[in-house]
């Protein structure tokens, strides 16, 4: 073999058709319900129709002889055995963390709780006999209003005393990193611009298409547990920790997952009573929630008010950000928990140099389903905040949002730049991509068209939006996680492994669901080894195989599990290139490793590194004093987080006599460093935008005034379909992060982070003129409506989300009602 | 229990059911035909979207005796002889799955679409793919994966034709 030959065409950058697809388009797939284990039984839950009750009795007598029926446990048949959900995140030492078993016996906080579970022969038996446990629950009064319960009017939970959770504050005049807020707003009564603005963070559902479940096979030496889930690394801790079990003999798989958004960040009650069933009647198990289930108990996201002054000096140089939020954890601090709004402190003042920042946030629980991550956790908090009050500084001085945007935003030239909130941004050009979108979006026509039909008194009105973003991902640096009590770290593990035949194994410490690491890995892994695409096998999701890992969420997997890849690979190379030096009689140091091949300067010697593999398989002849071994692993942990941005433009389409609203065209030109697969990376955008985008217009969780989830299926809570999306003008801008070997920053909650804070102030910007500055999401046609109409943001959605439970005629109280 | 006999991605199978079974249950459960899955218990997301007679139905709203005598076609018989149909190749090649839980009951529906209509408009796509939700997409390359199989299909063959 000769060192001459051509270098492959590269790998990164290329738009390959994913590896995994093969088996999804042909329904060859393993999801956790398609398992079936010898012996297997099945399980189904007893939920609490009550938000918040003691429970007095159950009786189980009649299920436990229903046909098939193999048991029925509850909390009081398990006790410590059960084990608890965790908080991985207090945010403050003082944090009150209500004890979180996965099935109470006393008490339930929230409808949808578990109180009992069946055991039976087939999931239909076992749900026949859910359906005869007699429980007796005594009623108790249930915080449920997120600002209500911040009084401690009603306790969530009683022996707490109170329902606040935690207060964390960062204020950059206390931390140094600049001046006093209270000063800048001051100063900004007297002589400049105040905004005062409070905004609503509507709960949302992550929704993942496949409903969460979970297999428990407590047969062989080590208990294996199948669960669609994101984290199988942390699940495995996290059983260990809580449940007694050695964490060497526990095995966690998460085969192919169906979705997260976060929604399957969690350790879940399910999981950890299908573990316990098992462990107690040493069968396998299984458990498959419903979509009702799904929805009324797996965890919520979003759900906070956001207080905001903003001061600013009359040509609308911004002095100062405020931040007040309330958080509603719902009725348990979850996995992540108060530490979601958290990392949206952070980020309030995105691409911006605002001198001076105060944050703080209030959680509080409530008697409804616990809250956690759900894309973009905490950032698209921030930014719809700072997108939306900087559209009504705007308004207040007259000029373009754009212009009032560029007066204040970090110029591209003062990169590294380290913001009041204490972050260092390593690259951006805010310049580039906002003129990129500017052209594809035809801007200015378009608010010459907007201005025409003003004049005009176009009943349909034009309104354009934009969103500036930025947003830190890539969880992230072990240390800072340390110094805000983290409970664990933030690296990422990989290992390559060279086969005698020449394939390679990649082992990765990430956990995918939908994101396609099986291809870009296997292009980056690719590129650095020099070896097929074809021939490089990603592994992961399962912690027999990947030993070490700390899973999926936060958009950290190529921007640091992508990492750990690059410096296996490099690993590898450098245990290689002693055996080839070797091989081919040279020194060491002469020896160049280029497009998979050794070679010895100025020579055409060369061997591959397919030739490399094997001839350290069959380890007859390497040099003496190294292991026949070249494979190699790496544990990467970040330096930084990483700092994606764009500019998102958005045109909407206001009927001022309906409310109706109409998206005409949105644009969005993201800059996120080096692509690793262009094809992956515009799903990854196009489904964060509509995600981002069903905040903005259709999606909202809704509790009656006795706490019952009423949008408590598909019918009632309002996904998006096909026919309410439009397609995109998606483009990008390249400012290579300087903090990853690959120049890459995060992508998977991008759109999402960008996308909602765009579409409303597009809607408010349509009907401005009429004296709106405010529309509560969901802007439905109802709402926007009204806030043409009268004063106000257009009122809550309740009475318009529960037609069918209303005796009356539907939607006529939607005016009325908590949170408007 | 009911006796029925049906043909499923071309292959004869005779069970006895309970009245109340579902035709995806079926499907999963006594066949092992685990490539159509459940999304939810409302008949609103497609995620499992079969062919019945060549038409397409939700199979969690068709009861298992429904099908006595009738021929049910899966995302796992829609490839032939080790080729994938061209809405599936569509789908690979623009992308338009992620997670692919939605997957099969999307291509079920896509296919279904094509053969009603060869040629549809971008909306018509979108409209005839209202009943099947998608959660990762965004359905835009969902669409453009419709619309390529639509441009690509052969001359005289129709792209969902199978």
């Amino acid at each position: 073999m000769t060192a001459t030959a051509e270098r492959p065409a590269a790998e990164v950058g290329k738009d390959r058709r994913r590896k995994e697809d093969q088996r999804l388009v042909t329904g060859r797939t393993r999801w956790t319900d398609n398992l079936t284990l010898p012996g297997m039984v099945h399980l189904a839950m007893v939920r609490s129709p009550f938000a918040h009750a003691k429970i007095s009795s159950i009786d189980a007598s009649a299920a436990k002889s229903a046909p098939n029926v193999v048991g029925v446990f509850t909390g009081a048949d398990f006790g410590d055995e059960l084990g608890v959900c965790i908080n991985a995140w207090p945010i403050t030492p003082e944090q009150v963390t209500p004890n979180h078993s996965p099935m109470p016996a006393d008490r339930v906080a929230f409808a949808g709780e578990i109180v009992a579970v069946v055991v039976a022969r087939t999931a239909a038996e076992a749900r026949d006999a859910a359906e005869l446990v007699d429980v007796e629950y005594d009623e108790l009064p249930a915080a449920l209003d997120l600002k209500e319960a911040a009084n401690d009017t009603v306790l969530s939970h009683p022996d707490s005393g109170t329902n606040k959770s935690a207060l964390w504050v960062f204020d950059s005049g206390e931390a140094g990193t600049g001046g006093d807020v209270e000063q800048a707003i001051t100063k900004a009564r007297a002589d400049g611009i105040v905004i005062e603005r409070e905004y609503r963070q509507q709960r949302l559902i992550p929704a993942f298409m496949e409903p969460r479940s979970v297999v428990v096979d407590p047969t062989g030496e080590q208990l294996t547990m199948w669960s669609a889930t994101q984290i199988p690394h942390i699940l495995r801790f996290a059983l260990a920790a809580t449940t007694g079990v050695p964490e060497s003999k526990i095995r966690v798989i998460a085969p192919d997952v169906g979705g997260g958004f976060g929604g399957k960040l969690q350790a879940t009650p399910e999981e950890w009573i299908a573990w316990a069933v098992a462990r107690r009647i040493q069968k396998p198990v299984k458990y498959t929630e419903t979509r009702s289930e799904s929805l009324q108990s797996a965890h919520h996201g979003r759900d906070q008010w956001q207080k905001l002054t903003l001061a600013a000096t009359k040509d609308g140089t911004v002095t100062g950000f405020k931040v007040d939020l309330l958080a509603d954890l719902g009725a348990y601090v979850a996995i992540v928990g108060g530490g979601v709004p958290v990392l949206g402190a952070f980020m309030f003042n995105a691409i911006y140099k605002f001198p001076s920042y105060r944050f703080s946030c209030q959680t509080v629980l409530t008697n409804k389903a616990w809250t956690d991550a759900y894309r973009g956790a905490g950032r698209p908090e921030a930014t719809y905040a700072v997108e939306r009050i900087m559209d009504e500084l705007a308004a207040e001085v007259g000029a373009d949002p754009l212009e009032i945007r560029e007066k204040n935003w970090i110029p591209h030239e003062e990169f590294p730049f380290t913001t009041v909130a204490g972050l260092t941004y390593d690259s951006g050009n805010y310049e580039a991509a906002t003129a990129k979108a500017k052209a594809m979006f035809d801007y200015d026509a378009l608010r010459a068209e907007q201005k025409k039909r003003r004049d005009a008194g176009d009943p349909v009105q034009l309104g354009i939006g934009i969103s500036t973003f930025t947003e830190m991902c890539g969880l992230a640096p072990s240390r800072v996680l340390g110094t805000l009590d983290y409970g664990a770290g933030g690296w990422e593990h990989a290992s390559v492994r060279m086969l005698a035949t020449g394939k390679v194994e990649v082992v990765t410490g990430t956990s995918a669901h939908g994101q396609g690491h099986e291809t870009a890995f296997s292009q980056i892994v690719a590129d650095r080894l020099g070896v097929p695409f074809e021939d490089v096998e990603i592994l992961h999701g399962d912690t027999q195989v990947s030993h070490k890992g700390l899973d999926t969420y936060g958009s950290r997997s190529l921007t640091v599990g992508g990492e750990a890849l690059v410096r296996a690979a490099d690993k590898v190379i450098e245990k290689a290139k002693p055996i080839a030096a070797h091989l081919l009689e040279a020194n060491v140091d002469d020896v160049e490793f280029s497009a998979g091949t050794f070679s010895v300067k100025g020579t055409d010697q060369g061997k591959t590194i397919q030739e490399i593999a094997l001839s350290t398989f069959a380890a007859h002849d390497y040099p003496e004093g190294i292991e026949p071994n070249i494979d190699a692993e790496s544990t990467y942990d970040p330096v930084n987080f990483s700092f994606p941005h764009g500019t998102h433009l958005c045109a909407m389409e206001v009927d001022t006599e309906t409310g109706q609203t109409t998206m005409r065209k949105y644009v969005a030109c993201d800059d996120i460093g080096t692509i690793i697969n262009p094809l992956i990376v515009s799903g990854q955008v196009h489904g964060g935008l509509v995600q981002g985008i069903a905040q903005a217009l259709w999606e909202e969780a809704v509790y009656d005034d006795s706490g019952t989830l009423v949008s408590g299926s598909f019918v009632d809570y309002l996904l998006p379909t096909a026919a309410d999306t439009i397609s995109f003008d998606i483009d990008h801008t390249t400012s290579p992060s300087t903090t990853n070997s690959l120049g890459t920053k995060g992508v998977g909650e991008a759109g999402t982070i960008a996308s909602t804070p765009a579409v409303v102030n597009a809607i408010v910007d349509a009907v401005r003129h009429r004296g709106v500055t405010d529309i509560l999401m969901p802007c439905t046609p109802e709402r926007v409506w009204k806030a043409i109409n009268s004063s106000g943001p257009g009122g809550s959605t309740e009475a318009a989300a529960m037609p069918h439970f209303d005796t009356e005629e539907p939607g006529t109280s939607s005016t009325e009602g908590a949170g408007a | 229990m009911t006796q029925i006999s049906l043909t499923v991605d071309g292959t004869q199978v005779t069970d006895d059911v309970e009245p109340r079974m579902l035709l995806v249950q079926y499907l999963r459960e006594k066949l092992g035909k685990t490539g159509t899955v459940i999304g939810c218990d409302t008949s609103n997301c497609g995620a499992c979207t079969v062919h019945l007679d060549g038409r397409s139905v939700k199979s969690c709203n068709v009861l298992a005796v429904q099908a006595d005598g009738h021929e049910v076609t899966t995302i796992e018989g829609l490839a032939t002889d080790g080729q994938l149909h061209p809405v599936q190749e569509a789908f690979r090649e623009c992308h338009g799955l992620q997670c692919g839980f939605c997957t099969p009951g999307m291509i079920m529906q896509s296919v279904d679409l094509l053969n009603e209509n060869p040629h549809p408009t971008e909306q018509e796509v979108r409209l005839g793919l209202e009943g099947n939700l998608c959660r990762c997409t965004g359905y835009h390359n969902i669409v453009k994966s419709v619309l390529y199989a639509a441009e690509h299909a052969g001359q005289d063959e129709k792209a969902g034709a199978r």
